[in-house]
């Protein structure tokens, strides 16, 4: 009787619980749903809508302080005869694609640099994260200081080395001016580029190493057949950070050439700033700057395709 | 996704040689002799060391320079000074509106990265723990939005914040700033996240805890080294902002330090060149200090979102 009792009482509790998890299980949607609310009314309101609205933006004819009218394909059709356009899509390709390679190499020999073993090594490796996290506009700043026409430090070397017999006009000649922006966009971005490789290059087992030199290999060969191999994943996924961000820049050149001189330093990002805020066309500044979602939609996608590999490489599965 | 913890370990050997477990790079440099490395490691490394410093030594060697030497390069070396003055941060602090571009820009950074924290501790942990219907696709949108650069963002944004009648109030900057920042932060956290054993939120339900108790009494606590990098990274993200603080606000007292520099000491003349060094040092310096206490934190931070 007792344990006729007791049976059913069990049975209640444990139904009772399975319920309650039950329920838990049920509510996940409606919980998750609460607490994503102020992540997503951020992203909705102030990402995806200005996204569209941006698009939008770039079919009107709509100025500063005037609500614009549908126009169709008018503005793209205008940048289409714009030579000054097209100059900042070349200008942005070139500094785009100069800035990264030169970064990737740079970042990766610095990243290999710094992984092997000496004296200092933590503040080193410290140190040379400086320039990513000053303020851009900051360290352009000192950029046009050092690159100033008449009071160059670099210049003034030169001079006094007996190189050049002229000030060197870094900012005010169109190709100097382009290597000087380039190069101030490695400068900032070498540092992120480096570290990340380097804690890339510090999960390789150093046994895999010590193999290969018992094989017989050179360093070359280490680097070509273990380390390049095995940091492949991470180093797509940072390169298409660094093209991603470096295609749209903006703070470096704005604080040093704003575009200058003759537009040889505009930038598509630049260029639509110019157009749309300081000039007012709101409506042909959107459409440069949704001209630059094609080359970005491609960029994501080998991103996506860079993670997946990485995924892949590491035997997961896609959780 | 499984691999966050060593992960983290292997960031903080990064900056921390004394970490054992991390480092690998012991090995083999006995094989190398002394001149070798001389030429092959510490050469190249000086060269790219000094290319990456010296711009902050030229920073602060102008911001402290008179301004007759900084001109007058024939009579005076132009690469060290023997009578450094404070008159250009006399000149910054004390008669322009400097403090006040400070206190705009460290008021709007805390405020979008404490807002910014809040929505992606909530995101994160219910894509992470909840696991509702569809959380891996908003997982996915959400590291998609880390994607979209500003630069494409900042016309239709004017005008949204235009109608919204935030335009030249420090409250734009705060509203906006966090569509930057949650996408890196919810990434950062949901590998923070993942690394919290789930029997222990498992115990705490069956104990009757509500999931807001079990995320502010258990996985928060847990999580602390998480928010930190989050809290350093998005802050030093708010620091940087250029254009949308240069296209939303107007007014030179609302101005944030990088976009009060660039319009406000940047006027074609060259005698400006020591105050603007200075408040260029000095608008860096915040961040820098900062990154001195924090840096394990901060690489972590900084390839967290990589990693992922």
């Amino acid at each position: 009787m007792a344990d006729i009792a007791f049976a059913p009482a069990k049975a209640k509790s444990q139904i009772r619980e399975a319920t309650s998890w039950d329920q838990l299980k049920h509510n996940h949607n409606w919980l998750g749903f609460w607490f994503m609310v102020p992540a997503m009314a951020f992203l909705i309101l102030f990402l995806a809508y200005p996204l569209g609205l941006g698009v939008w933006l770039s079919f009107t004819d709509t100025k500063i302080g005037r609500v614009g009218q549908f126009i169709g394909y008018e503005n793209y059709e205008w940048l289409w005869d714009d030579a000054v356009f097209w100059l900042s899509v070349f200008n942005t390709l070139l500094y785009t694609f100069l800035a990264s390679a030169i970064k990737f190499g740079i970042g990766l020999y610095l990243a290999l640099l710094l992984n092997e073993n000496m004296p200092f090594k933590a503040m080193l490796r410290a140190m040379v994260l400086i320039p990513f996290i000053v303020p851009t506009v900051l360290s352009a700043l000192a950029f046009w200081w050092i690159f100033d026409s008449q009071f160059s430090i670099i210049s003034w070397s030169l001079k006094h080395l007996g190189l050049i017999s002229q000030n060197i006009n870094f900012l005010g000649d169109t190709t100097w001016a382009r290597i000087c922006v380039i190069f101030a966009n490695i400068w900032r971005g070498v540092p992120f580029v480096a570290i990340t490789l380097l804690a890339g290059l510090q999960t390789v087992s150093p046994s895999l190493y010590e193999a290969a030199t018992l094989d017989g290999a050179s360093r070359w060969q280490m680097f070509r057949h273990i380390t390049y191999p095995l940091l492949t994943p991470i180093i797509a996924v940072v390169m298409t950070f660094s093209v991603l961000f470096t295609f749209t820049d903006f703070q470096l050149i704005w604080a040093m050439t704003r575009g200058g001189p003759v537009n040889a330093t505009h930038l598509m990002a630049t260029l639509s700033y110019q157009r749309a805020i300081i000039g007012g066309q709101l409506g042909e500044g959107a459409a440069i700057a949704s001209a630059m979602i094609p080359f970005l939609l491609g960029a994501i996608m080998i991103s996506w395709f860079g993670l997946q590999r990485r995924k892949w490489q590491q035997g997961e599965s896609n959780d | 996704m499984t691999d966050l913890p060593t992960t983290h370990v292997n960031l903080k050997g990064v900056l921390t040689s004394s970490a054992p477990t991390a480092d690998h790079s012991e090995g083999m440099s006995y094989l190398q002799s002394v001149p070798r490395r001389l030429v092959t490691l510490y050469l190249p490394l000086s060269i790219i060391v000094f290319v990456l410093l010296f711009p902050f030594y030229w920073m602060g060697l102008t911001a402290v320079k008179p301004d007759a030497q900084l001109l007058d390069m024939d009579t005076y070396s132009p690469f060290w000074t023997w009578n450094p003055t404070f008159k250009h941060f006399y000149k910054l602090l004390f008669e322009s509106h400097y403090p006040m571009w400070l206190w705009n820009t460290m008021y709007v950074a805390v405020c979008a990265t404490f807002l910014s924290i809040v929505a992606s501790v909530l995101a994160a942990y219910a894509i992470v723990r909840l696991r509702y219907k569809g959380a891996n696709v908003v997982g996915g949108l959400i590291f998609l939005a880390y994607l979209v650069p500003p630069s494409i963002l900042f016309i239709p944004l004017a005008t949204v914040v235009f109608q919204y009648g935030l335009f030249d109030s420090p409250l734009a900057l705060i509203l906006t700033y966090p569509t930057i920042l949650i996408p890196f932060s919810t990434w950062l956290l949901m590998g923070y996240f993942k690394t919290i054993p789930f029997e222990l939120e498992e115990c705490a339900l069956i104990d009757g805890a509500s999931r807001w108790q079990i995320l502010i009494k258990i996985v928060l606590p847990l999580a602390v080294p998480g928010l930190i990098s989050a809290f350093i990274f998005c802050f030093t993200l708010c620091w940087n902002e250029f254009i949308y603080a240069l296209t939303f606000l107007q007014s030179v007292q609302n101005k944030t330090v990088p976009v009060a520099i660039v319009n406000e000491f940047v006027d074609g003349d060259v005698y400006r060149w020591g105050s603007l060094m200075a408040g260029a040092l000095a608008g860096s310096l915040p961040l820098v200090i900062l990154y001195a206490f924090f840096v394990e934190h901060y690489v972590s931070a900084m390839t967290g979102a990589v990693k992922e």
